[in-house]
This record gives C-alpha cells, structure tokens and sequence, in this order.
C-alpha cells in the first residue's frame, strides 16, 4: 500500500469531518444530539477532531426518557464535563409527571411521548435549525433510504418522497423559515465500523457495552437487565439471575436487551461483532410493534 | 487479536460502487448474492425477507426476496417499484463497499446519477440472452459523462444461454465498440450466473473458458481513489478556526478537505482569487501535527502569513492554478420537477463556495434514446444537456474530467431551496 492511502475508517472520518464542518458554516444555530450510546460517542469524537484545537462550537442536547440506564447517566455527566463539552438535558417533564411508561401505556406511545415529543419540544425550544444524529443507513431498511442532510418541516417530519438528491459531497444547507435539517455525519459507517473506530481511537464508552456478571430476567427470548426497584415489574415466573452478558446497543432499561456475552474488551467486541449473525436492533423492543421505524420518523423520531 | 481483524483496522480500503440494471436483468439476485456471500446482511433482516417462511436460516440468495430488503419505504413496497437510492455496506478480509443501488428505466436517470456521483466503479448488468440493450447504452453514456473511472460490465444469466462463450464474446465486443467513443477509461467484462453463484464470490463450475477475475476478486483490487493525491493540491477553505481563548488568542486555522493533490508544511499556497500568497505553517490535527496531508484528508492549515481568506476561497500551489470563468460551460443533468429556465436566476454551490447564476443558453440536448445532440429551450426531469451560465463572480475550477470535486457543482432554485441540477465543467 502506497503511502498516500487511506484505510477504509480514515475515509469514513474524513468524510464525516467534511460534513460536521459543512453544517457549522451553513447553519445559524446548530445542536448535537447525544444519547450516550455508541454511535453518539463516535459522532462527538468526531466532531473534538474537527474543530481542533477549538472547543466543539455547539451545544450536547441529552433528550433524556427518565428511563436510562443508571450508568449511562453517570458516563454522560464525567465525560462531558471533562471535556468541556456544553451539555443541555431536556425531558417531557409533562407526560413524565403523568406517569408515562412502557408497561402501561405500550412501547409505541411511550416512545412518541418522551422520545420523538421530548425531541421536537427541545428543538424548538433551543431554536436550531440543525441537529446532528448518529444514525445510520445500515441499521434499518427506512435509514438506509435517508439523506445525510435530512429536511424537516415546520412540524419536524420527514417526508421520505420528496427528499433532496445528494451529489458528490456537495451538500445544499438552503432552508425556509422554520425548517431544519437533521444531519447524519455517520449515515456510510456500519456497526463494525463504529466499533472498530472506538477501538483504533479509544474512545471511551459507558462500560455496559462490556461483558460482566450482571442480574438479567429472561423474557420472550430476551435478556432484561434487573435493577432493584423492578421487584414488581415482574412478571410470573420470572427471576432474576446472573448471567455474563453485555449491551449491542443502549436505549431506555424497560426495553432494551442485553445479549450473552464473555467480551471483556474491544478485541474482543471486534471479533465479536465480526461474527454476529443477528442485527443489533434486534435487541431493541421499539424496532419490533407495527408501528414501523420509517413511521416514527415521519412523525419525527430521530 | 486474530490476524483477521488487525488486517480490518490496518490495511483495509473503501470503495464506493453504483449498481445499475433492472431486476429483470438479474439484479437483486445479483445484490443478494453478494449479500449473502460476504455477510453484507444479517441473518434477520434476511429471515423477514424470505420468499417463504419455514427454516430458520438462509441456504441461497434465491430464496431472498431482496426487493424488500433494499425498498426501504412503506410507498415502495406498497407500489412495487424502487423509488429512491438504496445504499448497502458489506465488507470482505480486503476491503469495505458501498453500493448505491439505482433503479434502471429512464425516469430515474437523477436517481443514478445521484448513485453514481460518489462511485469509483460501476456494475452495469446486462441479461445474456437479450445482450446490449438501448438501455444498456443510455446508462453507459450517463456513467462516462460522471467520470466513473472503471466500468464493470456482468453479463449475467449465463446459466439460461447454456454458459455459450460465443454469446458472452459478442456482448463484449460490442461493449468495448461503444465504450471506446464514450471516453470510458476502463472497462471490464465478467460472465456470470448470479442465480446459480458463478464468477460473482466463487469461480463455479460452468464458466471454466472464463480466465478474467471473478466479481468480487475484480472489486477487490480495483484502484480506489485513481490517484487524485497525484493531481493539482485544490483545497477549498470551509471555515476559518478561530478559537480566541487565552493560550490561542490569534490562532486562524483554514478548515477544509482536501480535493486532491498534497500539501507538506512550508509549502507555498496562494489563494486563487486573489493571487495572495503565504507558506504553509502547520498541519494541525488531534492526534498530532502532520509534515504531509493528501486527499481525501480533512485537515487543518495554519499559514505564516496574515491574509484574507474564508469560506469559499481555494488555497492551491501558485504553479498549478485552477482556471477562472464567469461564463460557465457544463453538461448539466437535470433534476428539477420544474424544467430549467432561461430566464430564471439560480445559485450555484461549487466545492464550499455559492454563487448567483442565470442561464445564458442552452447548448444542445441530448436524446435520451439516440444520444444524438437536439437544440432544445427547456431541460425537464431527468434530462441532460449543455448548459452555458452566466455569473454574477468567477469560479475557479478543473474540468470534470480532470478533477470530479473541482468540476462538479449543483444547482439550487432560489425560491424552492431544492437541488434541481447537477452540473460537470467541461
């Protein structure tokens, strides 16, 4: 290999540098999604990279269920604050307050409330014409079909016919009053990518992305991490045991699945990764309802 | 650490592919095979797909309803019919892909020229028994007009011709005549049967005549980026770094990625609107300063000098300048739902710089079908024509031919804010 070539994770980077770079000269008031997971940590490394020796010249925006896992919240608030990163956490403090959670009112309505409602409320509240997001293309069939440079209306939906055509790297930022833009610098990269790059830059990660002995309860085929105060969450027959296992992806703890698993490290995650059979939104209970990705989207979901 | 995966960190390259032809040229069996063969899907996505329901694993590509897996809107699949671009990842030992997979009749020529912008390599199929179609030559035509530098023509469904060399010897042939007068650089021929798994990720057992690579070992070692940090350094200014913190209180850092060519610190740049010239100071970047930076690299430049220089502006080596024009000349394919205007004003966005652009003629069209050159008033959808602009500042750039970032822009409607045109400098 020549000298002037770079590996497959270095044109990945330097693509999704050229696009975080494009969305900070064409937009008044950008914002950062972050949801402390994976794709997320990759999106701020980038964005450090980017702006270098610089501080990140836009704001964190944490849209926070009440439902995270206890070590994600303890992860967001050391690593941002070590880094300096302005970091604003926002919630559906309305429908929180009226108890809303997945058990009783169903995965579909909880996540409309506190995720896609909780997510259009900040942004208009923040008044940003840009939100970058981790997601990409090879999650999901819907995201595979979506711009990296997505319009949203004044009501921040997604109409996935009528979508702007992308050339070369030349991305048109031009909007009317009141639409914004979600943008995906990560859309090319894949969930062995994302992995691969943590480990060749050793970005750090919220540690349940690590396998451990942790209490599980088994249900329909998935593992349910246990806490204490889910005594009466469950339901009969169930019990709580240990289990070496670790998390593909985080959400919420009522509906996200960890998957056994003895990688301890990210050698071992690699290899791991490299040999999985099964999508990793398979472990996500939102990905499986009627109520499709492409749906939610269109409403507004990230 | 396995071998293996070091490998996949260390050495491995991306190659950014388009995939054109109709499905009844064999092309989701083909897409599905490759799939299937590198573990380019997982297994269930491909268990939701499956023709029929039943076991509880995939022994074939053939058993794949792959439509479903890559029409990935409600719309599409309610109608049968792809609308949009689908991109799929999969990655062998060698090397990662990404595969804009475009739909094939005509009104979807923005579609594959959107796919095909990015893409070093094409994949054109062409069904055996029907050999070079009309069709086959409109998107050779459309491929060699966005530069694609290497052309890969599958001539698939060779189980149906009974492997027949002769039937895959006059196919070539008349690929090679017709590549020949449409300026593309290199064009490779692969008999295969994607149904039956020959030459697409294994040789097989029918195509022995066949001496050439199979597909996949051909995707493997293709040149990826054809040596664009061998050409002119173009390095258009996307933002100017200015931290203005106590330890960087004068700190001006010119943001960009690189176009092509290189750069190494002490190197003498000259902005090229302006002529102003300064010494490359530092490489900056997070891990640590470079000596050298080359394209497609997204890099921070500090200059010695103090000069005037922000967004839009191009920092190149002052013996190698781009050219400079407010009368531009392109082949512009058109994507609009309303059809070009002469008398309608336009904004242009070449590289990091916008400019007001009105339309001083329309040259000629080209007939989608004879590719004969028509004098023609408007450009509707999907068509594709000579365009001259007239500007209201110059641009300075390479002809698309010689540089696909530098020569290329796109065309924006003042009053809608779409991307209606995409343009390539002649």
């Amino acid at each position: 290999m020549s000298e002037h070539k770079l590996t497959q994770l270095k044109a990945l980077e330097a693509e999704s540098i050229h696009i975080i770079r494009e969305v900070v000269a064409e937009f008044r008031n950008p914002v950062m999604l972050y949801s402390v997971g994976k794709d997320s940590s990759v999106l701020l490394h980038l964005a450090r990279k980017a702006f270098y020796p610089a501080k990140i010249p836009f704001p964190l925006l944490h849209v926070d269920t009440g439902y995270k896992f206890k070590e994600m919240y303890e992860f967001r608030d050391s690593f941002c604050k070590e880094i300096g990163a302005d970091l604003i956490v926002r919630r559906n403090e309305e429908a929180i307050a009226r108890g809303m959670n997945p058990k009783d009112f169903g995965v579909a309505r909880c996540c409309g409330a506190l995720k896609t409602q909780g997510l259009l409320d900040a942004l208009e509240e923040g008044g940003y014409d840009a939100a970058f997001g981790g997601a990409r293309r090879d999650e999901e069939r819907s995201r595979a079909k979506e711009r990296v440079f997505s319009m949203r209306d004044e009501f921040g939906q997604w109409d996935p016919k009528n979508q702007r055509p992308e050339l070369w790297s030349i991305y048109n930022g031009r909007i009317h009053e009141g639409e914004s833009v979600r943008v995906f610098p990560i859309s090319n990269w894949t969930e062995m990518d994302v992995w691969l790059y943590i480990r060749e830059e050793k970005i750090p990660i919220v540690p349940l992305y690590f396998a451990k002995e942790r209490p599980m309860v088994e249900r329909k085929n998935m593992l349910i991490p246990y806490y204490e105060d889910m005594k009466d969450q469950l339901l009969e027959g169930e019990e709580p045991k240990m289990v070496m296992s670790r998390f593909r992806t985080l959400g919420c703890s009522p509906c996200t699945g960890a998957v056994r698993s003895d990688a301890v490290n990210m050698d071992e995650i690699v290899i791991e990764a490299a040999a999985a059979r099964r999508s990793e939104r398979e472990t996500r209970i939102i990905d499986h309802g009627s109520n499709s990705m492409e749906d939610k989207k269109k409403e507004g979901y990230f | 650490m396995s071998e293996l995966n070091v490998k996949m960190t260390k050495e491995i390259e991306l190659l950014r592919l388009v995939t054109v032809g109709s499905v009844d040229d064999g092309k989701s069996t083909l897409i599905g095979r490759l799939l299937v063969d590198t573990k380019g899907a997982f297994e269930d996505q491909l268990l939701a797909v499956r023709k029929q329901k039943g076991s509880e694993h995939i022994a074939s590509a053939a058993e794949i309803d792959l439509a479903m897996l890559t029409d990935g809107l409600s719309a599409e699949r309610e109608q049968g019919i792809t609308i949009d671009v689908a991109y799929r990842y999969f990655a062998t030992p060698k090397r990662k892909f990404i595969m804009a997979d475009c739909p094939g009749h005509e009104q979807y020529t923005r579609n594959m020229v959107t796919g095909a912008s990015t893409a070093s390599a094409a994949i054109i199929l062409i069904d055996a028994r029907s050999g070079v179609m009309p069709q086959t030559k409109r998107h050779t035509h459309i491929l060699g007009l966005l530069g694609i530098p290497h052309l890969i023509v599958a001539v698939n469904k060779m189980d149906l011709v009974g492997f027949d060399q002769a039937v895959y010897e006059k196919i070539r042939s008349d690929m090679q005549a017709y590549c020949e007068k449409q300026g593309v650089k290199d064009l490779i021929c692969i008999p295969m049967s994607a149904l039956e798994g020959d030459m697409v990720a294994v040789r097989g057992e029918h195509l022995g005549w066949y001496e050439g690579k199979t597909l996949l070992e051909t995707l493997e070692t293709l040149p990826t980026l054809d040596n664009i940090d061998s050409k002119p350094f173009r390095f258009p200014v996307q933002l100017v770094n200015r931290p203005q913190t106590p330890d960087l209180p004068d700190y001006r850092g010119f943001m960009g990625t690189i176009a092509s060519g290189t750069v190494k610190v002490g190197d003498k740049v000259v902005v090229a609107s302006t002529g102003l010239a300064s010494k490359v100071s530092e490489i900056v970047a997070f891990d640590g300063n470079l000596q050298e930076a080359f394209a497609p690299q997204s890099i921070t430049l500090t200059l010695e000098d103090e000069i005037d220089i922000s967004r839009g502006d191009m920092l190149v080596h002052p013996s190698d300048k781009p050219s400079d024009t407010k009368q531009l000349v392109a082949n512009v394919c058109w994507i609009g739902s309303e059809p070009l205007s002469c008398r309608k004003k336009y904004l242009i966005k070449h590289t990091t710089s916008t400019v007001k652009a009105m339309v001083e003629s329309i040259d000629f069209r080209r007939d989608i079908h004879t590719l004969d050159k028509e004098s023609a008033d408007e450009l509707a959808m999907n068509e594709i024509g000579q365009i001259t602009f007239k500007l209201l500042k110059p641009l300075f750039y390479d002809a698309y031919a010689e540089n696909r970032t530098t020569g290329s822009f796109i065309v924006i409607d003042t009053f809608t804010n779409n991307t209606v045109g995409a343009g390539m400098i002649v």
